[in-house]
């Protein structure tokens, strides 16, 4: 130590944050990727038992070392890159599609005090880095340099912009309770048991938020951006091997994201749903596990929506539903009643 | 230095590389995505000045929307790379001159008297730059804020009616139509005496 103090002199404490800040990243990272893989698993094993099927069982005990074999088949396969392709985006492409999906963790409070950066603007922050996701589907499908992958681009763009709105908008409302964007704030604001969560006063919104979380990671039925009975597989129809699990990884990061920032806003965070029991990191865990749960039940039971039907969703009915809910808080908190939305 | 320095310049230093990669790179997807590469560093910059509603804003509108928009419309281009430098030189004089002009006036924007830089102020950790922001925008500006949403709303309105055109030929679904449909729109369950089968005799041993 001392000698390392000497050798950077005057930067010292500045290079001790950053070493710090590092070990912090990576000890969210860590379990993110270990979350996301056995996420593949659970998605496998609960479809599995919905089709009246075992699912994966051969790979360790109830087939728990699956996740570890499909990353390393990964790892050992050939990337191929299309001749025609525009070589250096071809490679952007994966980097930005899981990066945003890493950077949006940042800010994301685990407890009271387990937070890696307590921003005052959170919230924007993660809508920010949500938005920027975007980029990696269109630069892929752009320089894939494939009409398929390019159409899967064009629809996804075109799925996100337009879902981003409405799950906008279903932050303002959750913010006008609030009273602040951080997210910190937020989970603090619905103490008190269940009755004081969000979900309850902002009932509509909590339901918006969540299929436009749905439309938002292109999960099924929102899938058309891989349609694959359509157009293959969409956007990344043309990537093998590691660059085709980054994209992966960066689908179930984004749904464990979506899933958190749900529980966060709407279900209370860490706080316990009856006063009697202790706040823990337990019960945000338990909350996250179930809506990913249904995002998988989701997949198992609707048909994939047709492409102008989930524009008409999007544009004609949540954006509509927000925009009045919005107007009915905020009246609402003018009357004697506001005691029910803060 | 301070560590905020080195960040100041590497930032400036991929901001001042993007900027000018934007207007010399051939290849026009090129060119978008090094203008989001720009607004990134930016959005960076005015972070390293404490103001971060700006830089998310910048990141959320610019980034999230504008330019997603402007690389869906340039990626759909037919890149004909010889004929977008047609009558380069032609244009030469005027665009030079206009960029002379706007460097002139930057300069006078930006000359000594108009900057304060002295008068910032120190703000503690936990000011709220957004809550701020909303409070001015609200009380003193209200009615400019509310003249720019009208004049977006309007120049939004006109955007779509200009590009709203009913083709009659066109056999478009209409999602809504669809989604009202019942089943007694479509199917028809009619009653009628069961058929009594001729030779019921024949059939059954053809069964066995």
């Amino acid at each position: 130590m001392q000698f390392f103090a000497e050798l950077f002199g005057s930067y010292w404490a500045d290079v001790q944050l950053v070493v710090w800040t590092l070990i912090k990243i990576v000890a969210i990272v860590l379990p993110l990727m270990i979350g996301v893989a056995y996420l593949t698993l659970a998605e496998r094993k609960v479809i599995g038992y919905m089709q009246v099927r075992i699912g994966p069982n051969r790979v360790g005990y109830w087939g728990l070392l699956q996740p570890l074999a499909d990353g390393l088949k990964l790892l050992f396969k050939e990337i191929i890159l299309p001749t025609a392709s525009n070589k250096a985006l071809f490679f952007i492409g994966p980097v930005l599609a899981i990066a945003p999906a890493f950077a949006a963790w940042a800010v994301i409070p685990f407890d009271a005090t387990l937070v890696l950066a307590n921003v005052d603007a959170g919230l924007l922050y993660i809508l920010a880095m949500t938005s920027v996701a975007v980029y990696g589907v269109i630069i892929a499908g752009w320089a894939s340099n494939s009409k398929y992958a390019f159409l899967g681009a064009l629809r996804s763009a075109a799925q996100i912009v337009s879902y981003e709105i409405a799950m906008g908008f279903t932050l303002v409302g959750v913010l006008m309770c609030a009273n602040s964007l951080n997210l910190g704030n937020i989970v603090m604001g619905q103490e008190g048991g269940f009755w004081h969560w969000y979900f309850l006063p902002l009932f509509p919104l909590f339901v918006v938020y969540f299929i436009s979380a749905v439309a938002e990671t292109n999960r099924a039925p929102f899938d058309v951006a891989e349609g694959e009975s359509e157009i293959v597989a969409g956007f990344h129809v043309e990537y093998s091997g590691m660059a085709f699990a980054v994209f992966f990884l960066a689908e179930y990061a984004n749904m464990m994201l979506v899933s958190m920032l749900a529980a966060l806003m709407f279900l209370g965070g860490w706080l316990s749903p009856v006063p009697f029991l202790p706040d823990s990191i337990l019960w945000l865990l338990a909350k996250v596990a179930f809506l990913l749960f249904l995002f998988l039940w989701f997949r198992a039971t609707f048909p994939r929506y047709r492409y102008d039907q989930i524009m008409r969703l999007g544009w004609k009915v949540f954006i509509p539903i927000t925009l009045v809910w919005i107007v009915v808080v905020g009246a609402m908190m003018q009357t004697q009643w506001a005691y029910l939305f803060h | 230095m301070l560590f905020t320095d080195i960040v100041f310049y590497v930032l400036s230093a991929i901001l001042l590389f993007s900027g000018i990669r934007v207007i010399t790179t051939r290849n026009p997807v090129h060119a978008a995505l090094f203008l989001v590469l720009a607004f990134f560093t930016a959005a960076g910059i005015w972070l390293l000045l404490e103001a971060e509603f700006l830089a998310i804003a910048l990141i959320l509108v610019y980034v999230g929307a504008v330019m997603v928009l402007f690389l869906f419309v340039v990626m759909m281009l037919d890149i004909n790379l010889d004929k977008l430098r047609e009558g380069f030189w032609e244009y030469l004089p005027m665009a030079g001159l206009i960029g002379v002009l706007m460097v002139v006036e930057m300069t006078m924007v930006l000359a000594e008297k108009n900057l304060h830089p002295s008068e910032a102020v120190e703000l503690p950790a936990n000011y709220s730059n957004t809550a701020a922001l909303g409070k001015v925008l609200y009380t003193d500006y209200l009615l400019p804020f509310e003249l720019a949403a009208v004049v977006l709303l309007v120049a939004m309105i006109a955007a779509i009616v200009l590009t709203l055109r009913e083709r009659k030929d066109n056999k478009s679904m209409n999602p809504a139509d669809q989604v009202k449909v019942k089943r007694s729109d479509r199917i028809r369950i009619v009653s009628m005496p069961a058929e009594v089968e001729e030779a019921p005799a024949v059939a059954a041993e053809e069964k066995k």
